[in-house]
């Protein structure tokens, strides 16, 4: 098969199986990620945007875009990152909110306006709901988590920060 | 008016280049004496929050070192693992040496305070690849400075041996922050064209939010005049800081796979 003959709702559709690395109960086009898909004959090109400039699974993000594509026959594919506009958590669908729920991350907040503050937006236990939260350390596991606990129900727990 | 790379003057691009690698450099100094502390920092949860912290700075200086390079075909590996201490550019207070914990947070402290508003002012840039990188790296930077605010506050108003090493951070730290606010290199031909922000703007804002945290956490600013210094001046610290960080890539210098 050639590229002429995809579409790219089929890339999509192929990208929206792909896991983020870190998170593996989302995916990079539940995150948002990829911005952009463009079918020109046999050349296919995903925009992607990363998360946090420094994370380490770029890489692997990367190299997954491009065999997730190539696995539906394509032969050139280009990946390209942009920086604008810039990720935000605000980007992630409902669907993808609920799973990271589920899975026991707080999803994020609504990230807003204000980009610098010294206050932590408010954040709800993914176990018992309540807003009864401690931050207990402001980094976590990966770049775009931080550690709580819930006061409520006694749960130690992982927040997605909002970006 | 927005500036694409193709309408830079020379000299202006001369300029950047100089400019882009002097924040490059700062970010990687800092993130190596940053890393220092992997495996020995206090508790297990600030060892993973300087960890996080070393490698979002890395991340910048990779952006910043990605714009070099669509100037002028540099590779941000090679510029960062094969020069020696007479070319980097950073300033002397990242390459001081770790010291406690209170000295290591104080000056992140700092540079958090000084990094998040010069990106702030960064953001305006009329060079549009600079002003994407400011936007996407402020975003980060806040949860620095919220994390090391508050361990200034934590220890400042702590015991009577934590606010004692945090002023004595403070002594030192202070003569070291004046160079961060220098121009570099013909950076009046950035700073005129918008492309860059003019540091004394920069400083009057970092001065007031800085100074108003240390006096809330009863920390006296010191009254001495800060050292000024240009960034070819360095410390013998850079030269052991930089014979660690190189060492692999310099004893395996065509590695493909680490």
């Amino acid at each position: 098969m050639t590229a002429s003959q995809i579409s790219s709702e089929r890339i999509w559709q192929a990208l929206s199986a792909v896991p983020d690395p870190e998170i593996p109960v989302v995916s990079i086009t539940d995150m948002g990620m990829v911005r952009d898909v463009q079918v020109d004959g046999e050349r296919v090109t995903v925009t992607f945007t990363p998360t946090f400039s420094g994370c380490p699974a770029l890489h692997v993000i990367k190299g997954s875009i491009g065999e997730a594509v190539r696995g539906l026959g394509v032969q050139e594919v280009e990946v390209k990152s942009t920086l604008t506009p810039p990720w935000t958590t605000d980007w992630m669908n409902a669907d993808a909110r609920e799973r990271l729920r589920q899975y026991g991350i707080a999803p994020p907040a609504p990230a807003g306006e204000q980009l610098i503050t010294l206050e932590a937006e408010p954040t709800r236990c993914p176990r018992c709901g309540s807003l009864n939260v401690r931050m207990t350390a402001s980094f976590g596991s990966t770049l775009c988590k931080r550690l709580y606990v819930c006061d409520s129900c006694k749960e130690p727990f992982e927040g997605f920060k909002s970006v | 008016m927005t500036l694409t790379a193709q309408q830079l003057s020379e000299q202006q691009k001369t300029a950047l280049i100089t400019r882009l690698q002097a924040l490059a450099d700062d970010e990687i100094i800092l993130a190596q004496r940053d890393s220092e502390w992997t495996g020995h920092a206090p508790i297990l949860e600030e060892d993973i929050a300087l960890a996080n912290i070393a490698q979002d700075e890395i991340g910048h200086a990779l952006m910043y070192l990605e714009l070099r390079a669509a100037l002028d075909g540099s590779d941000p590996d090679h510029l960062t693992y094969f020069r020696g201490p007479r070319e980097y550019t950073n300033v002397q207070l990242v390459e001081l040496p770790r010291g406690d914990w209170a000295f290591t947070m104080l000056r992140q402290y700092l540079y958090d305070a000084y990094e998040a508003l010069y990106l702030d002012a960064l953001r305006a840039s009329t060079y549009a690849p600079l002003a994407e990188v400011a936007q996407k790296a402020v975003r980060e930077e806040k949860f620095h400075l919220q994390h090391t605010a508050l361990w200034v506050e934590r220890l400042g108003l702590g015991t009577e041996e934590s606010s004692r090493r945090m002023q004595d951070a403070l002594n030192t730290l202070w003569l070291y922050t004046e160079q961060l606010f220098t121009r570099t290199q013909d950076e009046d031909a950035l700073i005129t064209a918008g492309i860059t922000p003019d540091p004394a703007t920069v400083k009057a804002r970092w001065e007031e939010l800085v100074r108003a945290h240390l006096e809330r956490c009863q920390l006296q600013v010191p009254t001495v005049s800060p050292l000024r210094l240009s960034r070819d001046q360095h410390r013998e610290d850079l030269i052991y800081l930089l014979t660690e960080m190189q060492s692999t890539a310099r004893e395996f210098p065509d590695a493909q796979v680490w």
